[in-house]
């Protein structure tokens, strides 16, 4: 059974026509090329294929596409505005939080959820919001540092 | 995946009908965040899916006047565990739904679909193992002498000791939760407790839900009393997004240094949540001390069976829930 | 005037932004053509035996199902042979639906081609294998006792059954204080985040692949072999990879599938393994078990070492690892015997995963060494100080460089070891949950392989760097891009890397951390000629490159192929490192927590302080894992792995980690290579798990002997 899906993908209207039982994952990576988010699991247990839905972090790979649509969906193209690189992004290159680079936008759009509702975050609250998310080469620290080197100095430019 | 067809009613009757029909074979899906993964791994292969999330199903969260707590079932993790109301007067709820999963599940997954989460058991979810009583009825499981570390050692049978794998639950059935379940014959209210059935000869049958028949709402009576010192502690291998090994809900109704009622539940070690009466009823005016703790929380393994690598969870059963006693109840 | 230099400078991540906006691109992300079809495996589900039937009707009639491959027709390929260094010594790699035979759980028996993964998915779901089981040997209890020696020479780069020095056995029946102990490590699971993915497309006889990989050049090699086609006519392509830690040293079955299926149905064919499927086909660290006696004299001075080690294999190759190799040269011994041997089990073949061997060998012998300091009553760090080798006993070399003393030394005093009561459960922490401290040491060999490396300097005055090397993490495109601009005199601005395509220079394989000394000597060399060309080429003097580059009527470009010097036949060559951890243990509910890790490491030259200490940092993290948590479960009784995923293997989470720091000691190496770096991926995991098993052991008074450490082990 094909639908033709309505989605608001990075502030873009996208048609696609697509089987129902196709995932938002498969949905975003092979009919709208959006290869930046990753498929680390399929099944819920990695958090690598998170994208935003109206700001909150959901896992691509559980979700139906048509049960999103007329929401805003963010990937991480959509992260960087006009080619600058989000406070994150930035921070996140620049500490070394990325490693191999497969889990990295998964995590960055949870710390983007996260700064927005929280926009000076406690170690421990950072820590609680990307606990969803498995990084196997970092070490996580570098992640934690980038987060909070982000927030700080989201905090200064305002 | 096997292909499916997806329906989307406007209302709850419209999707009561849908499940009740006998063809085509019809899961309901609300968050997705547990039928998705049993669709991939082909544990489910049904022929239609009827969406039951919010807007067909109540996803409201009302604190009434008399404390009665009221959670739509289509109500996401996310939402009740933020809930002001939850947070003041069922603390025990919060904290257990935060200690569940992640973040990104509990901004998906419903109350109702949590209640109704199939187990973790490795076997039942890799379709390439044949033995599962759950999955294939009378083919036996796989689980009696194989890996059965994480399994269930209360409310087992000879066919199925799969641990029911649900966090809030646990303390949803420790305040003596109810639920609304909605078919077409109407309303009728369960307790949670009852909700869950344990595997007996059938394990494929889980809950009590008939067909068509769906969780309309969980109601969690008024307890202020007991409110005030409860804890939810869950004990795992990893610090976080695991399930519980051992986890233990308690909500203490305590004067002057004596517990006057006692409410404890716990989990990751039966087949379905499991309430503990003996220990509750231990509890019962006894003082808030370690003795006394100690001794009702022996009563929590009354009657149960270990199954080889299961084991430790007895010792450890006990240990955790004096913990969580001494927690929530403190030292007179 | 020169550019201050860059080697050993934190340079940020030079593909930080494109992997921070996703514009980096995998394996599975590459774009073939319209008319790409999607491949789904169908694994076996038995661990020995024939395959009876396979009915595929149903799944060839399924929407959008283009073919379905299975054993009765598929191409027979002609699999010539093919072996290289990350493949086992002994037996044959599995030849994928070349006939009827199924080895283990997990093995392919079937490809559905589709036109989209959802179709194949569905259509692997209907395919229908049934078998004529045999029985099978799943039971590692059982294989262990017919275990045997490895069959491969150790001239041959294998791992020898037995080694003996003196008298072992002698000497340890007359020791003055002996330790005898067995250790248990399970299998545990690579499990990069990334999904092991392959494309293929042919264009007449040509073979394109999109591959995760460690080692283009051997996917071409060995894809070559397999189809029996000239290397000419294959290209592999992998700029990224997301993980691998080992898992994609070799190319797996799924990629020949890849290329069988591309050609069969005359389009490009994608497959992307699910993790479950990984768990079958894409190696694992084996299963072993340990046997560690020590003999020493009151002083503490070691006069017996014996250790045995047996590990599990497949029946087809036999995959051996550098087990025992520490053990013989890590401490100054007169008596060392090492017994080594394998187990054929219906099971998939190991491959090594992050520090082969020293992880799994050194857990066992620095566990020991914690037993026999409780057992003389003396301090661990003092007892490894007294033990240190002065020289290689073994291969009776000297060391290059051996940095052990003071890195026990920088990683104590950080560390705070003094504040370390010795007696067992006798520190605590305020909320009064037990505290330990362990040590151990770490140890990991220096290679330096054959590489080559192309270096383009355009007369804009910036240089394009290129080598078919691979960057699975580690930071290869960073770290060579300092040693390139470094060499040639140029600012990093002025320089790109380029990697993991089969057009580029040759590489050698991206594991054992011998990327930066391999390519990065190869790197150094290629610049330092062709800067010597550019100059010569100048038309007016100049101390400038850049500006000597623009006097330029065409490009300099040169190709040096860097061989290694005989350094190893005259020094042995090692990282050593120590490795110091902090455990809180919640005695009552048996939980272990690691609130910090202390690692000092004599790594030699370091060129990127920033993404080395990344890289090390989670290596440690990784020894977390080892220690407490991962396991792959392997049901004894069918041979199938249990908690095939995410949920049930664990993988350390955010949680677990709290306060690690790595230091780096200064260590000038003249001898292991130009660069005098010796790698740092493998010796970061070395030494953690046994750090915090004896921290466990200080904390509580338990000894755990078995991996991970759990509660079970503990209440």
């Amino acid at each position: 059974m094909k639908v033709r899906l309505a989605l608001t993908v990075n502030g873009e209207s996208r048609e696609v026509l697509a089987p129902v039982h196709k995932t938002l994952l498969e949905v975003l990576r092979e009919d709208l090329g959006l290869t930046g988010t990753k498929h680390g699991c399929e099944l819920g247990e990695c958090g690598t294929c998170t994208v935003l839905v109206d700001g909150e972090p959901v896992l691509s790979c559980l979700a139906l596409p048509v049960a999103i649509e007329g929401r805003a969906i963010t990937t991480i193209e959509g992260m960087a505005e006009g080619g600058e690189l989000h406070p994150l992004q930035q921070a996140f290159a620049e500490l070394g939080a990325a490693q191999c680079g497969y889990c990295t936008p998964g995590i960055l759009l949870t710390a983007q959820a996260l700064l927005d509702e929280t926009p000076t975050p406690t170690r421990d609250e950072i820590k609680e919001a990307l606990a969803g998310n498995l990084c196997r080469c970092t070490g996580y620290t570098k992640i934690l540092d980038a987060v909070e080197l982000a927030s700080m100095r989201m905090g200064a430019r305002k | 995946m096997h292909p499916f067809t997806l329906e989307r009613p406007r209302d709850v009757a419209t999707a009561m009908m849908l499940g009740a029909r006998g063809a085509p074979a019809t899961e309901y899906i609300a968050g997705g965040t547990d039928m998705l993964p049993l669709l991939k791994d082909e544990v489910l292969r049904p022929e239609r899916l009827v969406a039951v999330g919010a807007g067909v199903l109540d996803d409201r969260i009302e604190l009434g006047r008399d404390g009665t707590l009221r959670i739509g079932a289509a109500a996401r993790m996310t939402d009740v565990a933020d809930h002001e109301g939850v947070g003041e007067t069922f603390p025990l709820i919060a904290q257990a739904l935060l200690a569940g999963a992640s973040p990104q599940v509990r901004n998906m997954a419903t109350l109702g679909g949590n209640l109704l989460q199939r187990t973790r058991c490795g076997y039942f979810r890799d379709v390439g193992v044949v033995a599962c009583n759950k999955r294939r009825p009378g083919s036996g499981c796989a689980a009696m002498d194989g890996d059965n570390r994480m399994h269930a050692v209360l409310g087992g049978s000879d066919q199925c000791i799969a641990t029911h794998a649900s966090d809030v639950a646990v303390a949803l059935v420790a305040l003596d939760a109810r639920l609304r379940l909605r078919s077409l014959d109407g309303e009728r209210i369960v307790a949670l407790e009852a909700f869950h059935r344990v595997p007996g000869d059938a394990p494929q049958v889980e809950t009590v839900l008939a067909p068509g028949e769906l969780i309309a709402a969980i109601e969690v009576p008024a307890g202020a009393a007991l409110a005030r010192r409860s804890h939810y502690l869950k004990v795992r291998d990893r610090v976080s997004f695991e399930f519980a090994l051992v986890s233990a809900a308690v909500a203490l109704d305590v004067e002057d240094g004596r517990i006057r009622m006692a409410r404890v539940a716990m989990g990751g070690v039966g087949t379905k949540p499991w309430r503990m009466p003996r220990v509750e009823q231990a509890l019962a005016g006894a003082r808030c001390d370690g003795t006394a703790y100690r001794a009702a929380a022996e009563r929590a393994t009354d009657g149960a069976v270990p199954r080889g690598r299961n084991g430790f969870k007895l010792d450890l059963m006990v240990r955790t829930l004096v913990r969580a006693l001494e927690i929530a109840g403190g030292q007179a | 005037m020169s550019p201050p230099s860059v080697i050993g400078q934190p340079i940020s991540r030079v593909d930080g932004r494109s992997k921070v906006t996703g514009a980096a691109k995998y394996a599975a992300e590459f774009d073939p053509g319209p008319r790409l079809g999607h491949g789904v495996v169908v694994t076996s589900t038995i661990a020995g035996g024939v395959i009876a039937t396979i009915d595929t009707a149903a799944a060839e009639t399924a929407a959008g199902v283009v073919a379905v491959l299975t054993h009765r027709n598929a191409p027979k390929l002609p699999y010539r042979e093919h072996k290289a260094d990350v493949d086992p010594e002994d037996g044959e790699r599995l030849h994928v639906l070349q006939d009827d035979r199924v080895h283990h759980h997990g093995q392919p028996v079937a490809l559905v081609v589709a036109n989209t993964f959802e179709q194949a998915t569905h259509g692997a779901s209907l395919v229908r294998v049934t078998y004529h089981e045999e029985p099978a040997l799943t039971d590692f209890g059982q294989a262990e006792t017919r275990a045997v020696p490895p069959g491969a020479r150790r001239e041959d780069g294998g791992h020898p059954g037995e080694t003996r020095r003196g008298n072992a056995d002698a000497a340890l029946a007359a020791a003055a204080v002996r330790v005898v102990a067995e250790y248990v490590i399970p299998r545990e699971q690579h499990n990069p985040i990334e999904l092991h993915a392959t494309i293929a497309a042919w264009e007449d006889v040509t073979l394109t692949l999109w591959d995760k990989t460690q080692w283009v050049d051997n996917v071409r090699d060995e894809m070559a072999a397999v189809f029996g086609i000239p290397i000419e006519n294959v290209r592999v392509v992998s700029p990224f990879g997301g993980g691998a830690f080992g898992s994609a040293l070799r190319p797996w079955p799924h990629v020949t599938l890849a290329a069988m299926a591309a050609r069969h149905v005359d389009r490009p064919v994608k497959i992307v393994l699910t993790r479950r499927q990984m768990y079958g086909s894409t190696g694992y660290r084996p299963h072993t078990v340990q046997r560690v006696a020590l003999g020493a004299e009151r002083t503490g001075r070691l006069v017996a070492l014996h250790h045995e080690g047996i590990a599990e294999t497949s029946t087809y190759e036999q995959y051996t690892e550098s087990l025992l190799d520490a053990t013989r040269l890590l401490y100054s011994c007169p008596n060392v015997t090492t017994r080594y041997r394998v187990a054929p089990m219906n099971v998939n073949t190991p491959t090594p995963m992050r520090a082969p061997g020293e992880a799994s060998g050194l857990f066992a012998l620095e566990c020991a060494m914690d037993e026999l300091a409780v057992a003389l009553d003396m301090d661990p760090v003092q007892l490894r100080v007294r033990n240190d080798a002065e020289r290689d006993e073994d291969a009776d070399l000297p060391f290059s460089s051996r940095a052990l003393r003071e890195c026990f030394r920088v990683g104590a005093e950080r560390f705070g070891w003094e504040r370390r009561d010795p007696r067992p459960t006798s520190m605590r922490d305020t909320s009064g949950r037990l505290v330990g401290y362990g040590c151990a040491s770490a140890t990991y060999p220096v290679s330096v392989e054959a590489a080559s490396a192309r270096v383009q300097l355009l007369v804009d005055g910036s240089a394009i760097v290129s080598s078919a090397a691979s960057d699975m993490g580690p930071g290869t495109y960073t770290s060579m891009t300092q040693v390139a601009a470094e060499t040639l005199g140029l600012p990093l601005h002025r320089v790109t890397f380029e990697l993991g395509d089969t057009r580029m220079p040759t590489a050698p394989v991206h594991g054992g951390s011998i990327t930066m000394a391999s390519v990065g000597s190869a790197v150094q060399a290629a610049c330092t000629k062709a800067r010597r060309q550019a100059f010569a080429r100048a038309k007016r003097p100049s101390a400038d490159l850049v500006e000597v580059l623009r006097q330029l009527d065409y490009s300099v470009d040169v190709t040096v192929h860097n061989e290694p010097d005989d350094a190893a036949d005259h020094y042995s060559m090692h990282a050593f490192g120590a490795v110091f951890a902090e455990v809180v243990v919640d005695a009552a509910l048996g939980t272990v927590r690691v609130p910090r890790i202390v690692g000092a490491y004599g790594a030699g030259r370091i060129i990127n302080p920033k993404t080395a200490h990344s890289q090390a940092i989670g290596g440690m993290v990784m020894g977390i894992g080892m220690a407490l948590l991962e396991h792959t479960v392997v049901d004894a009784r069918s041979g199938r792995v249990v908690n095939s995923d995410l949920a049930g293997y664990l993988v350390p989470v955010n949680a677990d980690v709290r306060d690690l720091e790595a230091i780096f000691v200064d260590e000038h190496d003249p001898h292991v290579n130009p660069l005098g770096v010796k790698g740092v991926a493998e010796i970061t995991l070395v030494g953690v798990a046994a750090a915090i098993a004896n921290a466990v052991h200080h904390a509580t008074g338990r000894r755990v002997r078995e991996l991970p450490i759990t509660a079970e082990k503990l209440v």
